[in-house]
């Protein structure tokens, strides 16, 4: 078990961030071959900002998340700005207050997250998106807790589920977001959202447990 | 990597500050939320016309803003859509009591950030915020199941018709009828020849060989649907007219036609290229009634060019015939 408090938080996203700028390149040329070649460039100003928020000038893990949320939509601009900023915000209104971290609040928190991405973006599993990342990492978060795990076996979980997803990627044929207008071409490429995603929940088991 | 610029990240501020030194009685630009404003706004009474949407194919949408087109432009990264902040701010700015009109080209990433602009524009303000939506390509296949036709050549069009409306006093309700009316009536096709260099990507998005065409680009230099031999001007001017004239019948109406080059294309070849499309439209019984020929809506340096058609009744004419002044377009006035 482990602590849910804006420390904690900040940890996670700055390791997030960190990770991103690494990967910004590897983000970028995925996109290159589907989309148009921005996505590193992206997330790595809207994390880089994210990273600057002071802990300590937060009550709780809560007023963190909705801060790095409205930060990301405020930064990153095209898609990925409001999807990735509406799963912070809905993270920060399911984790409302702090103290013990469990495998069940964790489940709810990225269930609460995973749809209000769909909700913005409406796209569904299998539509070469970051939600093909996601969603396989939400139920493996939500089975975990459902068999009594703990939270470090909930994220690891999470995590290799996470990391399947995005690889399931490659041979999708994309049908929301810009590589939707390649069609038939678009298979045979890993989705760079789905990968950025694996990356944040990676970084969530590194972190948070 | 060759460009005119200081530092990749600063390259969309330090291209707004030439703006503003360039247009200093007719434009207003706020640098810090990257929108271009008409030095008079907002006027009371006039529906406020916000478009905006990544940099890169200028001169839309900053350099249509001014008497009888826009009323605020927000400037995105290039090739990125603008963020929220940026719209609100315009929609603050323009807001002289008949509402706020956005104009979007249906790109995820735009529709996602200026529908969450609207939302909460409307929340702080009690503004009525409406949209309309440009989707024109037809070289994407439009279904439920996918992000659907993006916009492209047409929003020059809409920016243009929906200005002169909005100018003469129409309220948001008949703009909305009229932008829907223009989206039903407006298709576009593109061809690129050679790809841009997003600059924070530092090289070409994709690669053509010396005798290659991409066919059906969007305006993010990513790549279309298939590849072809380069053919002669005449055959380019067939493969770009198929596609729209068999997504939907313009006979019948005068049609306003608008052959554009994609930044990195000569005006003698865009001109030439317009002599062969006019041939080919007038054997399949199409009836130009306007022409605009040049560099519109660009993809950076891209080598290329797209055509769009629009079925235009006499209230069409006349608003695209009204009088407008905007660095990118000018005329009547």
């Amino acid at each position: 078990m482990s602590d849910l408090s804006a420390q904690a938080v900040s940890t996670w996203l700055k390791d997030y961030a960190d990770v991103i700028t690494e990967n910004a390149n590897y983000l970028t040329d995925l996109d290159r071959q589907i989309g148009d070649a921005d996505h590193g460039s992206n997330m790595s100003r809207g994390m880089s900002a994210v990273a600057a928020l002071d802990p300590a000038s937060f009550a709780d893990a809560s007023g963190l998340l909705k801060k790095a949320g409205m930060t990301l939509v405020s930064t990153v601009g095209g898609a990925s700005g409001p999807l990735y900023g509406t799963f912070f915000l809905r993270l920060g209104t399911t984790l409302t207050t702090d103290g013990e971290l469990s495998a069940e609040k964790f489940a709810a928190a990225m269930k609460a997250g995973l749809d209000g991405i769909v909700a913005r973006g409406k796209a569904s599993q299998g539509d070469k998106t970051l939600v093909d990342s996601l969603t396989p990492a939400v139920e493996a978060a939500q089975d975990a807790a459902a068999a009594g795990k703990s939270l470090a076996e909930s994220l690891q979980a999470a995590s290799a589920a996470a990391d399947k997803g995005r690889d399931a990627t490659v041979e999708m044929i994309a049908r929301r977001g810009r590589a939707s207008y390649l069609g038939e071409r678009s298979r045979g490429h890993q989705d760079p959202g789905a990968t950025s995603m694996a990356l944040l929940i990676d970084s969530a088991a590194r972190c948070l447990a | 990597m060759k460009k005119l610029i200081n530092a990749v990240e600063d390259i969309v501020t330090d291209s707004l500050v030439g703006v503003a030194a360039a247009h200093p009685d007719s434009l207003t630009v706020d640098l810090q939320n990257s929108v271009v404003l008409r030095a008079d706004a907002p006027r009371t009474g006039k529906v406020g016309l916000v478009s905006g949407g990544g940099s890169g194919h200028e001169p839309m949408h900053s350099g249509y803003v001014g008497y009888g087109m826009l009323d605020a432009a927000c400037c995105g990264q290039v090739f990125t859509s603008p963020v929220p902040d940026q719209m609100m701010a315009a929609d603050k700015a323009v807001d002289g009591g008949a509402g706020v009109l956005h104009i979007v080209k249906n790109y995820t990433g735009d529709v996602m950030n200026f529908d969450m602009a609207a939302e909460m524009s409307a929340a702080e303000t009690g503004t009525r915020i409406e949209s309309v939506l440009v989707a024109d390509d037809v070289a994407v296949q439009d279904s439920l199941f996918t992000a659907g036709r993006r916009g492209v050549g047409l929003t020059v069009l809409m920016e243009k018709i929906l200005g002169a409306a909005a100018e003469t006093g129409r309220d948001l309700d008949a703009l909305l009828d009229l932008g829907a009316k223009v989206n039903d009536g407006g298709r576009s096709f593109g061809l690129a020849l050679t790809s841009c260099v997003v600059p924070a990507a530092g090289q070409p998005t994709f690669e053509l060989d010396e005798d290659e065409v991409e066919l059906g680009i969007g305006i993010h230099g990513e790549p279309g649907r298939e590849r072809a031999k380069l053919g002669t001007a005449a055959q380019v001017a067939e493969q770009i007219v198929e596609p729209i004239l068999a997504d939907l019948d313009f006979t019948g109406t005068p049609v306003i036609a608008m052959l554009n080059g994609m930044g990195g294309t000569p005006l003698i070849e865009q001109y030439l290229v317009w002599g062969e499309v006019s041939k080919v439209l007038s054997g399949k019984g199409v009836a130009i009634a306007r022409t605009l020929v040049g560099n519109h809506i660009t993809s950076l340096e891209m080598a290329g060019c797209s055509l769009t058609l629009l079925k235009a009744d006499d209230d069409l004419l006349t608003l695209w015939d009204a009088p407008v002044n905007t660095p990118g377009l000018r005329w009547g006035c």
